[in-house]
């Protein structure tokens, strides 16, 4: 996380004018397709006052579907995290047989339709498959219930963290690693104390795009679902229902708690951000004193 | 600790890196692994080490076989080309990660850490920099937190790839300096891969030349320099002239021209001199001359003078180095006729002589 020199920020030769106008160009568009949308989101949530938009979110259905959408992700965030490092891991750092098959195969989930994805689930483990009617007769229910519904989002997230991470180990290079290893290191202790703590930031990152598709994916989850209210119904789904039924200050009440997990998130991440990059002129100014000091 | 290395093999798909090799470093001695990119140094280093393995052959440290004990076990310094200091740890953290690793049962405890951490950043002269990250470091402090770093498990080994290939030319000698006055302090079996035969002749007690996998000579750094076991040493040693002749009767000859050998080849017939530069003396006088030819180019660099020499016999052109004094009692002109005469040359069979290009 290298912050940007003072002095490169002078080096372009545009003149005043034409900065100004790109730049107001750039606002105008964030404005225009971020900063409009997300307040009319609000908006429309409180249209009605505060008393409805606190009913809209207390009531059981919506209740149930907040509570699906955080138990999907708190499933799908881990599970995604554990292969994308994996997946990163070994295709950045070791040769094999059938690795640009594997770099491919991740990627299809961003090539597939979601809608395409949850038929997939449904093919697979439908009542009338001999998979589905087996895990039926067992007394698991796969579509039209919460797992068919967690295998949907983990398949739709499954690129985000292993494509972040993959790049980024490739940058880095085995040395460090390497280094680690000659010094004594087990390979637990490499990846605790010298993997990880290079990749977090774009672990980091992956997360929260993992957790942002995991909380919002509609096209999967609603071909699986089945959209029984109170029990398969994601806020997502939650927020379709409503809208439908021409209940805007419901729907919009729940898109207002996905669009506030966003900013949040976005918070979140900017705020850990801060927080390194100080820690690192605070490690410089030491530095610098040392150096006076010597 | 000695390193004993038995008939290694190592190929990558169809790339032959190490040639059945075999080689012994001596206890406490500092050796360098000397050869052009790809010739297999950098491998054999990191067979030595663990970090490759190799796909026959093996590696004994102190008689004890090791081939197969896995690089965290085998107690050895590495310093990486390029650094490889943890970016997201300080200069002291970096040091002391060697010792903190450590099972609890034998992990040194945190004074300790940081006493002999300390005394290591003393060593390399940086223990003002314990705080600092690597990215606030320059090249040359970075390599001597790697050297610190590694010296702080006490290895019985210490492993060196291109450890000044990344610095700029003042720091590259001042380190090397530097390196070669810490090893004579502390005796620690080194080894040290390098494409550069300066710094091999001037660092180690004695030097490997490879190429291609495999290991052209053995020796000190004299030996190496002086008596030079095959055309492709002579020639990546430094700059030479050839001359293609004959071997008859302990006598090189070309054309008119004869010298007589030392240490002549066993079998006579085709044969190729080689002469550098500074063991060629330019002459008037046609007594103990090999060529002669015509001077075309001349130029002084500070105490020496270059002087480029076409021979007529084979239209190539002849280098010699000459000290100023020499050069101004020749008064040489360019356009002059003159003869070239080796003091020093060491000849091979025209078989073995391809015009290497390094």
């Amino acid at each position: 996380m290298s912050s940007a020199n003072p002095a490169s920020l002078r080096t372009t030769t545009e003149s005043r004018p034409v900065r100004y106008a790109l730049t107001a160009l750039a606002l105008a568009f964030v404005v225009l397709f971020l900063v409009i949308p997300l307040v009319s989101v609000f908006w429309e949530a409180f249209s009605k006052g505060w008393g409805l938009y606190r009913e809209a979110l207390v009531e059981p259905e919506a209740l149930s579907a907040i509570r699906l959408t955080l138990l999907t992700a708190l499933i799908a965030v881990p599970f995604n995290v554990v292969f994308g490092v994996a997946a990163a891991w070994a295709i950045a750092r070791f040769e094999f047989r059938g690795k640009s098959l594997l770099t491919t195969l991740i990627d299809l989930p961003f090539s597939v339709s979601p809608v395409v994805a949850g038929m997939m689930y449904v093919l697979l483990f439908g009542i009338n498959t001999p998979v589905g009617a087996w895990l039926d007769a067992n007394g698991f229910k796969v579509i039209f219930a919460v797992p068919g519904i967690v295998l949907a989002t983990v398949f739709v997230t499954f690129p985000f963290v292993a494509r972040e991470l993959i790049p980024l180990m490739q940058a880095q290079g085995a040395d460090e690693e390497q280094a680690a290893l000659v010094l004594g290191a087990s390979g637990w202790q490499t990846f605790r104390r010298v993997t990880l703590p290079n990749i977090k930031w774009g672990l980091l990152y992956g997360v929260i795009l993992t957790n942002a598709r995991a909380m919002g994916e509609f096209g999967a989850v609603s071909v699986v679902s089945g959209h029984i209210r109170g029990e398969t119904n994601t806020i997502p789904l939650h927020v379709e229902i409503l809208y439908n039924e021409y209940n805007f200050v419901g729907a919009f009440a729940s898109a207002s708690i996905l669009a506030l997990l966003a900013l949040v998130t976005l918070a979140a991440k900017t705020f850990v951000e801060w927080r390194m990059t100080r820690q690192h002129a605070a490690a410089r100014t030491r530095t610098a004193e040392a150096r006076a000091a010597a | 600790m000695s390193i004993e290395i038995r008939n290694i093999q190592k190929r990558f798909g169809e790339f032959t890196a190490l040639d059945n090799v075999s080689l012994t470093v001596e206890s406490g001695e500092l050796l360098a692994l000397l050869g052009p990119s790809g010739c297999g140094k950098t491998t054999l280093l990191r067979i030595i080490a663990g970090l490759e393995t190799p796909d026959a052959g093996q590696v004994l440290f102190a008689g004890k076989d090791a081939t197969h004990t896995h690089v965290s076990e085998r107690q050895v310094g590495f310093v990486f080309q390029h650094y490889a200091l943890f970016r997201h740890m300080t200069v002291f953290d970096n040091v002391a990660f060697g010792l903190t690793v450590r099972p609890r049962s034998v992990r040194p405890g945190r004074e300790e850490v940081r006493e002999r951490v300390m005394r290591l950043l003393k060593l390399v002269q940086l223990d003002w920099l314990a705080d600092a990250y690597p990215a606030q470091l320059s090249g040359g402090q970075r390599q001597r937190i790697a050297l610190a770093r590694s010296l702080a498990v006490e290895p019985k080994v210490l492993l060196l790839d291109e450890p000044f290939g990344a610095l700029d030319a003042k720091v590259r000698k001042d380190l090397r300096r530097w390196l070669r006055s810490l090893h004579n302090d502390m005796h620690i079996t080194s080894v040290f891969v390098t494409h550069d035969q300066e710094e091999a002749l001037e660092v180690s007690d004695r030097v490997v030349v490879m190429d291609h996998g495999h290991i052209e000579q053995v020796g000190t750094p004299d030996e190496i320099y002086d008596r030079p076991a095959t055309p492709f040493v002579t020639q990546f040693l430094g700059d030479v002239n050839l001359f293609h002749g004959r071997v008859d009767q302990g006598h090189f000859t070309l054309g008119d021209f004869a010298q007589p050998l030392a240490e002549a080849p066993a079998a006579g017939g085709q044969a190729v001199a080689f002469v550098r530069p500074h063991d060629l003396e330019i002459s008037r006088a046609a007594e103990g001359a090999l060529a002669h030819g015509v001077v075309e180019h001349i130029h002084a660099v500070g105490p020496i003078v270059r002087v480029e020499v076409a021979a007529e016999s084979s239209g190539k052109p002849l280098e010699a180095v000459l000290t100023r004094e020499r050069y101004r009692e020749l008064a040489l002109m360019l356009g002059d006729r003159v003869y070239v005469r080796p003091t020093r040359v060491s000849v091979f069979p025209a078989g073995d002589a391809q015009d290497y290009v390094i």
